[in-house]
């Protein structure tokens, strides 16, 4: 099973709260991979897939925020009509639910990498496998 | 076995006490008829006169006091005693209102310290023991009060005052303090500062803990007792009385016993002024009938609780009064209900929240909102919408069970509302700016 890491921040809907966390993040040098907010009239949980996951992990501690390390998975999707329908279809097929996508922005010309967070990881794969969709190892992931 | 500081008082008969009151009394309500020129006015236009008290049985004949008289008195009017027989004085915040400066004479600081005495030997304490002191000191009564039981009990005492969280953390490490006295809301925040720093209670020596000046739960009791590996007592007190020490927590921990030799407490009805049989929920009165400087007669405290005469398990045979169910003034009617900030704790503390609250009233539309912020602890996170909008919505659910009302819950992050180092600031009624 390759699972990609992924970093689920609370940040809470309050003036410069998210400009304050990813100053931080790029202060320390770190490259954010991609990142998608999921956002209430309260508060937001930033999802971020970073290059350095053990410096965040440290970073995020000592500075008294609030997150989550989520096990996600990077689909390689075809750049084409249709692409992602055929991830969903199989992924449906198998009972695994979805709970969450988004994308990569434009890394590998043809293909939409993408990011999915599903209640049953392991059925995931195996469907995915089965139909022969690639998967992002989690060295592509973070771009080491 | 179990020890008390003044064995004969504390164990006395109930025929007895009822004898010393009397005497106490008949003598205090001359004492004040005397020399209080504001409390006579009140007894001739009652119609009472000092002869018409002839025992404890007699005391509902007197007029009551409330906090309203005493700022009407500010801040001398209810002196009983030459100023220059006081030698100290405290006095309230004032932040609901005019302040009440509180005058003692040597006797009435002896007399309140043995009371602070009562309460750090039922917690367990004796001149074994080093007893921090994380009560404000000042014109506030609880640093003073407890710093003087302290002494009297002979601990090794420390002087900290509240604030300066991770001192009070290393004089307790480094001078092994074996009991802890502030509010519970400090107490919360000490034992959470405790483990930010990588410490465990097995870190420290503290054994117990006395806590009092605001209202908390038996949920809040709890948590402190994990947090900090003690057991936590409550002491009960308002400088309106001297201070702490009027009522205190033994092994049992079911209510505390009242210093009925010095105040006599009765359960009045508020609205109608009329006492209450035993056992029956109404507003604490207390009648002072030792104090020479401030003695208040019947003096309304605004508390809601039930007093209780059930034998207690530590042989102790004073009148015990259970935890206030909040005071008057904290309590809130929103959209016509009945609302204590204690009872949004108690709920909190079961579902396994943090004692962290914020209560934030405001009107809009002619309806009253109730929004609560609430921390949540770093394992109650997760990283998908719903689930933490699930969790706002249950506790909501569970609030507006306890309460009959709907409350907006908001999940906030760990650490984000502000620790109080003395009294909590619980609630925001944000009505008042509009009226
Ligand atoms: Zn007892």
């Amino acid at each position: 099973m390759e699972t990609i890491k992924q970093f689920s921040i609370f940040v809470e809907n309050k003036q410069g709260k998210m400009a304050e966390l990813t100053r931080l993040i790029a202060d320390a040098g770190i490259d954010l991979r991609t990142l998608s907010l999921a956002d209430t009239r309260d508060f937001g949980i930033l999802r971020i897939i970073v290059n350095k996951p053990a410096e965040t992990e440290a970073l995020l501690r000592e500075n008294g925020w609030t997150f989550k390390i989520t096990s996600v998975i990077g689909v390689k999707v075809p750049d084409c009509p249709g692409g992602v329908a055929t991830v969903l279809k199989a992924l449906n097929e198998a009972n695994v639910n979805v709970e969450y996508m988004y994308a990569f922005v434009n890394r590998t010309p043809g293909r939409a990498d993408t990011v999915i967070c599903v209640d049953d990881e392991e059925a995931a794969f195996s469907i995915l496998r089965s139909k022969n969709i690639d998967l992002l190892t989690e060295a592509e992931a973070y771009d080491i | 076995m179990e020890k008390y500081w003044q064995a004969d008082i504390e164990t006395m008969s109930r025929e007895d006490m009822k004898a010393l009151q009397s005497e106490r009394l008949v003598k205090q309500v001359r004492h004040v008829y005397d020399n209080v020129p504001y409390y006579r006015d009140l007894m001739d236009k009652k119609g009472v006169t000092p002869d018409d008290i002839q025992s404890v049985d007699d005391l509902h004949k007197l007029p009551f006091l409330s906090k309203a008289d005493l700022r009407e008195a500010y801040p001398t009017g209810m002196l009983a005693v030459p100023m220059k027989d006081c030698v100290r004085i405290h006095s309230t915040s004032g932040t609901t209102g005019r302040r009440v400066v509180a005058f003692y004479t040597q006797n009435d600081v002896d007399l309140w310290e043995d009371c602070c005495a009562r309460a750090i030997t039922a917690a367990g304490g004796t001149a074994d023991d080093v007893c921090q002191v994380a009560y404000g000191y000042g014109l506030f009564t609880g640093g003073f009060g407890l710093n003087g039981g302290s002494h009297k009990v002979g601990c090794l005492t420390l002087p900290m005052s509240s604030g300066n969280t991770e001192r009070q953390i290393q004089f307790m490490r480094d001078l092994g303090a074996t009991i802890l006295c502030c509010t519970p809301s400090y107490a919360a925040y000490i034992g959470e500062t405790l483990h930010d720093m990588g410490l465990t209670p097995d870190d420290i020596q503290l054994k117990a803990g006395i806590f009092g000046a605001e209202p908390w739960t038996e949920e809040m009791r709890r948590s402190i007792e994990q947090s900090l590996g003690i057991k936590a007592y409550d002491i009960y007190g308002l400088t309106e009385s001297s201070g702490p020490g009027v009522a205190f927590e033994c092994c049992e921990q079911t209510g505390m016993h009242i210093n009925e030799d010095h105040f006599i407490p009765e359960i009045i009805d508020p609205e109608t002024g009329e006492v209450l049989p035993e056992g029956t929920v109404g507003e604490l009165v207390f009648t002072s009938i030792t104090k020479e400087a401030f003695p208040l007669l019947r003096y309304r405290t605004r508390d809601l609780c039930v007093l209780s005469r059930k034998k207690c398990s530590c042989g102790r045979t004073l009148i015990k009064m259970a935890k206030p169910k909040g005071r008057s003034d904290d309590m809130m009617i929103i959209r016509g209900v009945n609302v204590f900030p204690s009872q949004i704790e108690t709920v909190l503390i079961e579902q396994g929240y943090s004692p962290n609250y914020l209560i934030e009233v405001d009107r809009k539309n002619n309806s009253d909102t109730l929004d609560i912020s609430v921390e949540m602890n770093p394992e109650q996170f997760s990283d998908k919408v719903k689930d933490l909008q699930e969790k706002e919505r249950s506790l909501a659910g569970a609030i507006k069970t306890m309460l009959g009302i709907s409350p907006k819950v908001h999940l906030v992050a760990p650490k984000t509302i502000t620790r109080s180092e003395g009294k909590a600031v619980r609630v925001i009624d944000k009505r008042k700016l509009h009226d």
